[in-house]
């Protein structure tokens, strides 16, 4: 064995170089699991119930407007010709653009081992279920006759007729479900360890019983370590263009068709951005008031927060810049179609929608340069929902202001939305927040066991891992 | 008064990831065949300090892919070209081209259920029941004790060595646990 000469070792980084540990002040494994696991066995906070009835009415009144939609007919949305997809569709979009975070988070940061990741992700895959459960709601109400949205599947019709494979209507149809499908998976194979955790901590026989069963008899052997390992990898690697194609193929609900405005190229990797974009705007209004409500800012530190505020920086402008190019194409296309669609998306009677846009979805996120403005909780969380409403408007923007002008100025019009439209979008939002927040109260809203493996008390060649004589730092 | 049962295995806890790792070193290099290490998270460079095999979950996703591509392509052959043709345009009945979106979608969702699936069935998870869930002692390896089991049924269960190794590599406490 040849000596390692000492020049090998590099001389450790100036402190200001050094990294930040991602769980503050050292804490332990045990600090760790009785911080998470503590939070669901303590008493319910009363902000929590606070919180959960005003969301499950208004649930209930998303379904209550969803009972009469279904019982009337869509007549009782604002949506006509020529405007025929309206909030519907802008609010699918919306919500499953929402989703596309937390799988970014959960697949994509993974692969790229982002270990700040952990601390954020198992919130972030309970928001893209949840988020991708609201937007499931309205591609099947507004067929109208929602008895006949199982045609949609691959099953003979009455006729015997069988779904026709062309259209991108139903590309949609396998993208969106394979994605609830994929992130519930995703998510549960994250939950098992945990579930073991809960279930060797609890104290009551029902909690035992049931923590347990979910647990699936996991004992965390290195054996079992290593399957689960492999196969949380291959999620992730599958997740990655998964989550990328998804957002395209909604995107080819547009695109595929003949309409300017919508008949773009750029579209796919465009939505694709302006879904992480969003989604991480919901992930920032979620989190920052958890770590502070729950006391947990050891573990989503400011540089938590300050990266996921880097990223939206970043995807903001990815977006900013799609924006710029369709208004080039428009113009450089040389099709007068296509010209007057975006000179009227931007000057015309929906001119006040594409300029919110702009503002929400252009203009501030550039705030986030300054490292004051990132640092800062209130501004962050204030940002986080003006991107939210920006990525709103922006789909809005796109559906609407390419419909309401058609190619004959006789059938121009102007949607205006109904009591139905907005009570199902806001009710919408019931049902997202009463699902979150019943994953909070009985399930470990960080991953236990994933944090803990990022800590260097997990590494065995940390002096805090019981190394002999490792590297300190 | 109950027969005395029958022991799984010595069980040996230990305090920290270093710890553990050496002591599984000397088993693997020993030739212990059932045993096993217990972490609440996974350690980094623990499957080779067990010599263990790359896990073989890869297979299944790569199996429940191809099926998944397969099954894309034939449902939408034989639904809208051989079934019921559908002609639209007069395009071509059939086309990879099309069918695509919706193949890749299946191969994505065959290829996860395949890793599922792989993992607990190579896992032989779910178990109700295992003889170390029972010992109370044993809970703390879900919250930050880590622990190495060597079984009975091990050849070299008896030897001394076994002892000699928990000892040496610093185990706090060591205990028999029953079946």
């Amino acid at each position: 064995m040849a000596r390692i000469s000492p020049q090998v070792f590099a001389p450790p980084p100036p402190p200001e170089l050094e990294r930040q540990p991602l769980v503050l002040n050292g804490r332990s494994f045990a600090w760790i699991s009785d911080k998470v696991a503590g939070i669901i066995e303590g008493p319910t906070p009363r902000w929590w119930w606070g919180a959960f009835v005003v969301s499950a009415l208004l649930m209930l009144m998303c379904f209550g407007f969803v009972g009469y939609l279904i019982s009337t007919g869509i007549g009782v949305w604002g949506l006509n010709r020529p405007v025929g997809w309206a909030w519907d569709i802008t609010n699918f979009v919306f919500w499953i653009g929402i989703g596309h975070a937390g799988t970014l988070i959960s697949a994509i940061l993974f692969l790229l081992r982002q270990k700040w990741r952990t601390s954020i992700n198992r919130a972030a895959e309970a928001m893209t279920l949840f988020a991708v459960a609201c937007a499931g709601i309205f591609p099947l109400i507004h067929v109208g006759r929602i008895w006949f949205a199982w045609w949609l599947f691959p099953l003979p019709n009455a006729n015997a007729i069988w779904p026709q494979f062309r259209s991108p209507l139903l590309w949609d149809v396998f993208a969106v479900s394979t994605y609830g499908t994929v992130s519930l998976m995703f998510w549960y194979l994250g939950l098992i360890p945990d579930l073991a955790t809960l279930r060797d901590r609890a104290r009551t026989p029902l909690r035992k019983f049931l923590y347990g069963l979910f647990a699936l008899g996991w004992i965390g052997s290195n054996r079992q370590w290593s399957h689960y390992e492999k196969a949380y990898l291959l999620l992730a690697g599958l997740s990655t263009p998964l989550v990328l194609s998804v957002h395209s193929i909604v995107s080819f609900d547009f695109a595929v068709s003949q309409l300017p405005g919508w008949h773009t190229t750029i579209f796919p990797p465009y939505f694709v951005a302006g879904a992480i974009f969003s989604g991480f705007g919901m992930v920032l209004t979620l989190m920052i008031p958890i770590r502070v409500l729950f006391h947990l800012e050891e573990v989503i530190t400011v540089r938590h927060v300050e990266l996921m505020g880097k990223v939206v920086l970043a995807t903001g402008s990815m977006v900013g810049y799609a924006y710029a190019m369709e208004f080039f194409i428009a113009w450089y296309g040389g099709n007068p179609y296509e010209r007057f669609a975006f000179l009227n998306r931007a000057f015309g009677p929906y001119g006040w929608a594409y300029w919110t846009m702009v503002t929400c979805n252009v203009i501030s996120p550039q705030l986030f340069w300054f490292k004051k403005i990132r640092t800062n909780m209130v501004a962050v969380f204030i940002l986080s929902i003006v991107v939210n409403i920006g990525m709103w408007f922006e789909r809005f923007v796109i559906i609407v202001t390419s419909l309401h002008r058609d190619f004959l100025p006789s059938s121009w019009g102007y949607f205006r939305p109904t009591m139905v439209d907005v009570g199902i979008f806001v009710g919408s939002f019931g049902l997202f927040l009463t699902l979150f927040l019943l994953f909070i109260r009985f399930l470990p809203m960080l991953a236990i066991a994933e944090i803990k493996s990022i800590t260097p008390q997990a590494d065995p060649h940390h002096t805090l891992g019981g190394a002999q004589g490792g590297h300190a730092s | 008064m109950s027969a005395p049962a029958a022991i799984y295995g010595v069980l040996a806890e230990f305090q920290t990831p270093a710890a553990v790792k050496t002591a599984a070193e000397q088993f693997r290099d020993a030739g212990y065949t059932h045993w096993d290490v217990f972490t609440p998270c996974p350690i980094h460079g623990m499957d080779d300090a067990m010599g263990l095999r790359p896990s073989r979950v890869g297979w299944f996703a790569f199996l429940g892919g191809c099926a998944g591509f397969t099954c894309g392509m034939l449902m939408i052959w034989f639904m809208n070209a051989f079934d019921f043709p559908i002609p639209v345009g007069g395009k071509p009945l059939f086309s990879p081209l099309f069918a695509l979106p919706i193949s890749y979608e299946l191969t994505i969702l065959f290829g996860a259920f395949g890793s599922i699936i792989g993992m607990l069935l190579l896992n032989r998870l779910p178990r109700w029941h295992h003889p170390l869930l029972k010992h109370p002692r044993f809970r703390q390896a879900t919250h930050d004790r880590f622990f190495i089991v060597v079984e009975t049924r091990d050849p070299r269960y008896a030897d001394p060595l076994t002892r000699r190794i928990l000892e040496s590599s610093g185990s706090t406490h060591i205990e028999l646990v029953e079946e």
